[in-house]
């Protein structure tokens, strides 16, 4: 039964892996802010007037 | 927390405001979206008429036309279709609508996106041919043939290079939770597909699997647990986080714990397949280890659904009145109840009552027509008339489409729980003189009504997906596709440097590129080390020295069953319980299956357990099998099996002997030196014999037949361990 053990143990480990990548995560600034990027997904990215002038006639040109 | 951070560097501060750092004009790609939204679409319909057919075949087995309609080659094609073509396409769908706008960025690549597009499809149109023509690996949901294997994984890595190359020019530096999931599942899929597919060639149209017996079996369910979990399930929560918000103009309700979710489940979903595998010849450590796993999953997935339906919180009056917000609410729900019953039914005392019946397949379609089904209409009446930038046609029609398919579930899952249930008590049940109270026949016939009332529920949930292919055609007349459509953003400058005293891990988080690698390791070693002991250690599968490779006649025989799709109805796999060894005979050891590439264990039981069909009590005669096969009623009235008539007529292809013979050795299947020369007289012979003996039973029909394989193979089937020397 010993690969039972070797088993658990590397889960451990892995299971370690993915939580400390987790903590780094929230401690290295992915995480900081857990609240505006549910609000900013809200808002979609239009274009101002203004820019929509002065870009008629580009669009197809400038798509990237 | 280091003072250093990135998001508080001065220098970025000062950067926004640089003349080189004005908002950008960019398009996102439209048509993308939209072909994929159609083809989610097409081959919805498509997949769901191949299911209904099916359900009806098992009401009326005379719907079995020819042998390239049977209802094991359709019920392949059914499910391939749902999950590949229609959820797939549904994947992509939400992932090239949702990525860009996450990233305030185009998609990567236009060519890609084409290339990804039609590849997709073309490879869709090749599983439509190939498997009713009868070309399958023959495991679930990987039928698929070698070169349309390869197929998928070119173009899983081309959809994986649009993602990441999306993800990498973003101009928002936070990555979304939606994109996690994403990433999650461009990565796991590929190791999923990638491992299961390993198979050896033998012509273009025909492999073999790379692993024998138990070992295939713990592949296969390993992938066929995580085909759940990172298609049918990560990429449609990342869907939700992002849909669901947006169609109800609210946050999610905790962004945390979405997080939380995310994290959670990618950790504990890849260890759950071997709960597929419970009381079987797998070994028992394996089996607690897939349901333990299984069991915390319910924390991350009810966390998800919650999260899901609280996003609706003081919104209820919106729900009321907006259709989309109905099917999400729906399809939420389902994904609820589904997580809630997997981890269930993954308990072994569980299990022993609910495999092999139709209760699993109550289960799974909760999921795929709740949770895919609901969810991927929501999105699309959301997004059709967005990228068409005019209103939906119809409401009213979407409200039917609606309520016929929330019919059209409960009346498809209750008749199938029902049905589960009694199938499980007809087989278990015994006389009080302790003898088994129903033959397999009888639990056939008996599931016949239940058959028909789950073929209404398909017939409902189809015409409401039949109302909104017309609801949203309209809609799109109507409208005016806006291809590209216009938006600004800020570019994201390259601010990064690296500290003095940095984390050495900080490269990870910085590019996805690098998380990727690193989250495909962890998953790898994962399942690796799930593996990896059972290949290696040999007293997992104890070697029974009666077990004897196959013959070249039984071989070609037993490459006819995986054909013809035999193990979507039968399994090949005796649980070790009484009422189990009194229908079947001794339950099945691991070492029996060690020449079976690929395993035939099965998943559900249609039709009865064919593991000794060929010994003890369950032993028929050649005479028997033929006139069973010719028309199965004619031999068990009520039977609901296709008819393989067209096998007495057609020849069985010998050209290919050889090669298998070779193929096999290959995989360590100890053929003598030299066997493959002598192979096809060695069938000949056998065929003879079978062809005389049938002779003797007034049957007719010359040796070269296909039938004559299948019948010396459905006859070597358990008769090794009964010829196992009884010296102890």
């Amino acid at each position: 039964m010993s690969a039972l053990f070797i088993l658990i143990g590397v889960s451990i480990v892995v299971a370690g892996g993915f939580l400390t990548a987790f903590l780094w995560s929230v401690h290295n600034g992915q995480y900081d802010d857990d609240y505006t990027p549910s609000i900013r997904i809200l808002f979609d990215d239009g274009v101002t007037p203004e820019a929509e002038k002065t870009a008629t006639g580009q669009a197809k040109k400038n798509k990237q | 927390m280091q003072a250093e951070n990135l998001y508080y560097d001065n220098k970025t501060a000062e950067s926004i405001l640089s003349p080189k750092m004005r908002v950008e004009r960019f398009y996102y790609d439209n048509t993308s979206v939209k072909n994929f939204a159609f083809a989610t679409i097409t081959w919805g319909v498509v997949g769901m008429l191949a299911g209904l057919y099916a359900a009806l075949q098992l009401v009326f087995p005379s719907l079995n036309i020819t042998q390239y309609g049977s209802f094991g080659r359709l019920r392949p094609l059914h499910t391939n279709a749902v999950i590949f073509a229609f959820v797939g396409n549904g994947i992509f769908m939400g992932v090239y609508y949702s990525l860009q706008r996450l990233c305030k960025a185009r998609m990567y690549s236009d060519v890609l996106s084409k290339i990804h597009f039609w590849g997709w499809q073309l490879i869709i149109v090749a599983a439509a041919i190939t498997l009713p023509l009868g070309y399958t690996a023959g495991k679930e949901y990987a039928e698929l043939e070698w070169p349309i294997d390869i197929a998928i994984t070119v173009m899983w890595v081309v959809f994986g290079w649009n993602m990441f190359g999306t993800i990498l020019k973003r101009r928002e530096k936070h990555l979304y939770v939606a994109i996690w999931f994403y990433i999650a599942t461009f990565v796991t899929v590929a190791v999923l597909h990638i491992t299961n597919s390993m198979e050896l060639p033998v012509t273009f149209f025909k492999s073999y699997s790379l692993y024998a017996g138990v070992q295939d079996a713990l592949v296969q369910w390993w992938y066929g647990h995580n085909a759940v979990a990172f298609f049918l399930t990560t990429p449609y929560l990342g869907m939700m986080y992002y849909f669901l918000p947006k169609a109800a103009n609210r946050p999610v309700y905790s962004y945390k714990l979405s997080i939380v979710h995310f994290w959670a489940l990618i950790f504990l979903y890849i260890w759950a397949g071997p709960h597929h595998l419970l009381y079987t010849a797998l070994p028992n450590w394996a089996q607690s280890l897939g349901v333990v796993f299984s069991v915390m999953l319910i924390f991350p997935s009810w966390g998800g659904m919650i999260n899901g339906l609280l996003t609706l919180r003081g919104a209820w009056d919106k729900v009321r009145d907006d259709v989309i917000l109905k099917f999400m609410v729906v399809a939420v729900t389902a994904y609820g109840m589904a997580t809630f019953e997997g981890p269930l039914l993954s308990l072994k005392s569980i299990s022993a009552i609910s495999h092999y019946t139709d209760w699993i397949v109550a289960h799974v379609h909760v999921g795929a027509l709740g949770w895919n089904g609901m969810l991927t209409f929501g999105i699309l009446y959301w997004l059709i008339p967005r990228i068409f930038n005019t209103p939906l046609y119809s409401k009213k029609m979407a409200n039917w489409h609606f309520w016929l398919g929330t019919l059209g579930i409960i009346f498809y899952a209750v008749p199938m729980y029902w049905a589960g249930f009694t199938q499980s008590a007809m087989w278990k049940q015994f006389t009080e003189a302790g003898q088994l109270k129903y033959t397999f026949l009888e639990t056939v016939t008996y599931m016949k009504p239940f058959y028909a009332m789950r073929s209404l529920g398909g017939t409902l949930y189809l015409s409401g997906t039949l109302l909104m292919v017309y609801n949203i055609y309209k809609t799109a007349r109507a409208g005016k596709l806006v291809a590209n459509e216009a938006a600004e953003a800020a570019p994201l400058e390259k601010i990064y440097k690296v500290h003095k005293g940095e984390h050495w891990h900080r490269w990870i988080e910085r590019k996805p590129v690098q998380l990727m690698v690193f989250s495909l390791i962890v998953i790898l070693i994962g399942g690796a080390i799930e593996m990896i002991p059972t290949f290696m250690i040999k007293s997992n599968v104890p070697t029974i020295s009666s077990v004897k490779p196959y013959t070249p006649l039984e071989l070609q025989g037993r490459d006819i069953y995986v054909r013809e799709g035999c193990y979507t109805c039968h399994s090949q796999m005796i649980r070790p319980f009484r009422s189990e060894t009194e229908r079947y005979g001794e339950y099945s050891k691991a070492g029996e299956f060690v020449y079976d590439h690929p395993f035939q264990w099965g998943s559900k039981r249609t039709g009865p357990d064919l593991a000794r069909e060929g010994a003890g009590n369950l032993k028929k005669t050649n005479g028997w099998h033929f006139r069973h096969f010719r028309e199965p009623s004619s031999m068990s009235e009520g039977s609901v099996m296709p008819p393989y008539a067209f096998m007495i007529q057609d020849n069985l292809d010998t050209s290919t002997t050889r090669a298998k013979i070779n193929a096999m050795r290959i995989l360590g299947v100890p053929y003598e030196a030299g066997f493959e020369n002598a192979a096809n007289a060695n069938l000949f012979k056998q065929a003879k014999g079978i062809a005389d003996n049938l002779k003797t039973d007034s049957i007719r029909v010359s040796p070269n037949k296909e039938i004559i394989a299948l019948i010396a193979y459905i006859q070597r089937m358990g008769t090794d361990i009964s010829n196992e020397p009884k010296n102890k």
